[in-house]
């Protein structure tokens, strides 16, 4: 355990995350992560403008998190491949030379795959106006969802991070998939 | 009618909308329901809008939202673009460094039938 836990965080310094985290994600739980999330990069030497875009962005992504990890039923909460909770997730904030990442990873139904796929690769195929027409045409049409969701999130991420999103699935069993999401965002 | 106030929070925005036609948002607005968080606003817009004052200006001073509160903003816009019998503006505040927020105000600003004035300030 001892060798195991030493291995875990020399993969974090060599990585330089600033902020790990894996579990269930609540409200409760954002509100701490933003609050760190703000003093950790208010002690860092990077201009506020960049402060600004990563907090902005990382509200997105997580809160996507939040939003998405909702649509489980609570039947068979556990899987049985991994005998872990498909509500968790996991999520980490590093920061590079010259960007930040930020990865999101979580549980999903196969059937969604497809959608999410050809979703952000219809964003990835996106130049910045289109992107930004994109974004007004589903801000003015679109509703918004119970959940809070209004089909905006990936899109805001994308036109906020300036980079094409980065994501890839791994299969884990017939009921579920694993989602990871990682977004750039270069330093300004 | 009576103002609406609330105080803010790390997730809220403070508002002040007073029947003087004096309305403020400022602060940050990224709560995972901002649907539960707007109604108020809009409902207090449905009362204000049977007998506003001659003029009403919304001044909105936000440091982040989030795409939740986008839609939510942009229904506040609606309820007061269909306001009759008062001269409206809007002042979107944005931070001197932060093109997304000036982007953001000028996304509304296209799609809303109302004034707005962009107004550059050193802080939020």
């Amino acid at each position: 355990m001892a060798t195991k836990t030493f291995d875990l965080y020399n993969l974090m310094e060599r990585g330089n995350v600033l902020l790990a985290f894996k579990g269930t994600v609540t409200s409760d739980l954002l509100s701490s992560v933003f609050q760190i999330m703000e003093s950790k990069m208010e002690d860092l030497n990077d201009s506020p403008a960049t402060k600004k875009k990563v907090f902005n962005v990382l509200v997105e992504c997580l809160q996507n998190l939040y939003h998405h990890i909702d649509d489980f039923d609570n039947e068979n909460p556990i899987l049985e491949t991994t005998r872990g909770d498909k509500k968790s997730a996991i999520f980490s904030i590093s920061r590079h030379e010259d960007h930040y990442n930020i990865v999101t990873g979580n549980f999903i139904y196969p059937k969604n795959v497809d959608e999410i796929t050809s979703k952000i690769t219809h964003i990835n195929s996106l130049d910045r106006d289109q992107l930004k027409a994109y974004y007004k045409e589903i801000l003015g049409n679109g509703k918004l969802s119970e959940k809070g969701g209004g089909g905006l999130g990936l899109i805001d991420i994308a036109k906020k991070s300036r980079n094409k999103l980065g994501y890839s699935f791994k299969e884990i069993d017939k009921d579920y998939s694993f989602f990871t999401l990682i977004v750039k965002i270069l330093k300004k | 009618m009576e103002d609406l106030k609330h105080e803010g929070s790390a997730k809220t925005p403070v508002v002040e909308f007073s029947s003087n036609g004096e309305l403020f948002l400022k602060g940050r607005s990224i709560p995972e329901n901002s649907i539960e968080f707007y109604k108020p606003l809009i409902e207090w817009l449905e009362s204000y809008s049977e007998s506003p004052n001659s003029t009403t200006v919304l001044s909105v001073q936000l440091e982040y939202f989030n795409t939740s509160s986008s839609k939510c903003i942009l229904d506040v816009f609606k309820k007061l673009e269909s306001i009759s019998g008062s001269e409206i503006t809007v002042k979107w505040h944005y931070e001197e460094d932060d093109e997304d927020m000036l982007e953001a105000g000028e996304d509304y600003e296209a799609i809303i039938d109302l004034p707005f004035e962009m107004i550059e300030v050193e802080e939020i």
